[in-house]
């Protein structure tokens, strides 16, 4: 019975990963480029929630949807500020860029908000769900955490699949220079990829908070290298890889810190991410291209 | 009319196009022909906004493209076969189709020219749900000109279509070509079987590292002796 609870807290970690891997994924699938601000959006996500909730007083689905709207706008302005003018530099260019927006996030948040850690408030009641005589407790929040991220996997594969601007997101991964031949916008849709990676990322920042309630600017950092870590490990640029590499990710974390040690559960993580990749060097899923956005 | 004065293709230090003019006229097909590296398909992408010409002009009926977003072009009228086909390879051949008229909302005037598309090459519609990357050369050839054609253009430019055909192939793309053309849509079309294109062009220019050397009508250039000396093997 304590596997499967591990499991479980293994799925909801994992969880949060997913629905930060699925913006990394996304963002590369089309834009090409490793974001590697996006933890820090989280982290700005998570802030923004945190004073909505505390300093306003803000219900808490409203409190998420202002921060989904903070990182949406956020990811845009810095795609458009940053990215956007080395739209044709080197890969290398594009991310020294990128890890300098980074640390810009990092040390403005500081400077705003300091660099001491703040409390986030609980958002979701203590209960739980008892099953087999009581014998395995699931809490309110792991339950609400997991269904989220469930949630935000089947909405957004409906969009991609389903709309016409999914239709043309799915032309930009291919070929940017035919999907602009089609009369699509390359630059909007590219704007729009980081609108919808950044605005979940808020998501999964509420969530990560009311799991490990510590706030500080560099909270976003270890999420964003594990979710980063959760795509390649599904496959970069798959939808579908994002979210199973980040479920697994973290129930290969728990259960190596139950079970092995807390210490070296990152280093099992790694471990198991580079055997994958010996195996299959493109990911889980990143052979089936169909599936990529 | 498409018109196209001194225009300048730049990639980096390299001038690829050095200041050519050419026209296209309403009806017309307009062949241009060249070696390798001449700078066809460098043209094609400076007219679709692809490319930033560094000088010179490109005019679709008086509209200055070179100051349209490229993405705008083809609602203006023209579309674009290009070179290597390029279809979505991972979407099916109806949504290859579908993105063509991508721009367009007229609903049931989409749906018969996909039923016209259809009608005009009737192995797609066999394959409708197959994923293109798996059609071969010549099916994936007649899907880039279905999804050009899925705009309703006014003017087509195609780019090499009959790259790594078989000859029975290339004959039938080039009837298509005339019947697409008859049916009233302009052709500006980049060819290295410069015999066949020759054949069907109202007007052709040869094009040679970047400047026009030759033009003139079909037949003229077919019987020049400078052309058929380079580029019809006689
Ligand atoms: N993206 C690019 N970067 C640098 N140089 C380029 C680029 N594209 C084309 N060129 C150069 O510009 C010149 C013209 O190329 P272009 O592709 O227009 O020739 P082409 O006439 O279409 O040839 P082909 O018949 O082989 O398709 C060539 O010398 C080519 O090397
Ligand atoms: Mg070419």
């Amino acid at each position: 019975m304590a596997f499967l609870s591990y499991l479980i807290n293994g799925l909801s970690l994992g969880s949060v990963y997913a629905i930060i891997a699925l913006g990394y994924t996304m963002v590369y699938g089309i834009a090409k480029m490793l974001n590697f601000a996006h933890g820090d959006i989280m982290m700005v996500g998570a802030y923004v929630a945190f004073f909505a909730l505390t300093s306003f007083g803000i219900p808490v689905i409203p409190s998420v949807l202002l921060s989904m709207l903070a990182t949406t706008v956020l990811g845009v302005v810095i795609e458009r500020l940053a990215y956007k003018p080395l739209r044709h530099a080197t890969s290398l260019s594009v991310l020294i860029t990128a890890i300098g927006v980074s640390y810009f996030l990092q040390n403005g948040a500081q400077l705003l908000w300091s660099s001491s850690t703040k409390v986030f408030p609980a958002i979701i009641s203590n209960g739980s769900v008892k099953l087999f005589g009581g014998e395995l407790q699931i809490s309110y929040l792991t339950l609400v955490t997991i269904v989220v991220c469930i949630a935000v996997m089947v909405c957004l594969t409906l969009f991609i699949n389903k709309t016409k601007t999914g239709m043309a997101m799915r032309a930009c991964s291919e070929d940017k220079g035919a999907a602009t031949l089609m009369g699509i916008n390359v630059n909007m849709i590219i704007s729009i990829t980081f609108a919808i990676g950044s605005g979940i990322a808020a998501i999964a920042a509420v969530l990560l908070c009311a799991t490990y309630p510590t706030l500080s600017p560099t909270l976003g950092s270890m999420p964003g290298i594990k979710a980063f870590t959760a795509a390649v490990f599904g496959g970069i640029g798959s939808i579908p890889g994002a979210f199973l590499g980040g479920l697994m990710l973290g129930v290969i974390e728990i259960l190596a810190k139950a079970y092995v040690s807390t210490q070296l559960s990152d280093a099992i993580v790694f471990a198991v991410l580079i055997i994958v990749l010996l195996i299959k060097p493109t990911g889980l899923l990143g052979r089936k291209l169909s599936e990529k956005v | 009319m498409l018109k196209v004065e001194n225009l300048v293709v730049k990639y980096g230090m390299i001038e690829a196009i050095k200041g050519i003019s050419f026209e296209v006229n309403d009806g017309e097909i307009v062949t241009l022909i060249g070696a390798n590296g001449a700078g066809k398909t460098t043209t094609m992408h400076a007219i679709s906004g692809l490319v930033k010409p560094v000088s010179g002009s490109i005019q679709l009926d008086g509209v200055e493209l070179t100051k349209v977003q490229p993405h705008k072009i083809l609602s203006m009228g023209l579309a674009q076969v290009p070179e290597g086909r390029r279809v979505f390879a991972q979407e099916t051949v109806e949504e290859n189709l579908t993105l063509g008229a991508f721009f367009r909302k007229d609903k049931d005037k989409i749906r018969t020219d996909m039923d016209f598309v259809y009608d005009l090459f009737p192995r797609l519609k066999e394959r409708s749900s197959q994923l293109a990357g798996t059609l071969s050369g010549g099916e994936q050839q007649m899907l880039a000109m279905g999804r050009a054609l899925m705009a309703d253009p006014r003017i087509m430019l195609l780019d090499e279509p009959s790259m790594g055909l078989s000859p029975l192939l290339v004959s039938e793309i080039f009837s298509i070509i005339e019947e697409i053309n008859k049916k009233g849509t302009t052709v500006l079309l980049v060819e290295q079987n410069a015999k066949r294109a020759l054949a069907i062009a109202d007007h052709a220019y040869v094009l040679e590292t970047g400047n026009i050397t030759l033009h003139g009508t079909g037949q003229e250039l077919s019987q020049d002796e400078r052309v058929q000396k380079a580029y019809l093997g006689g």
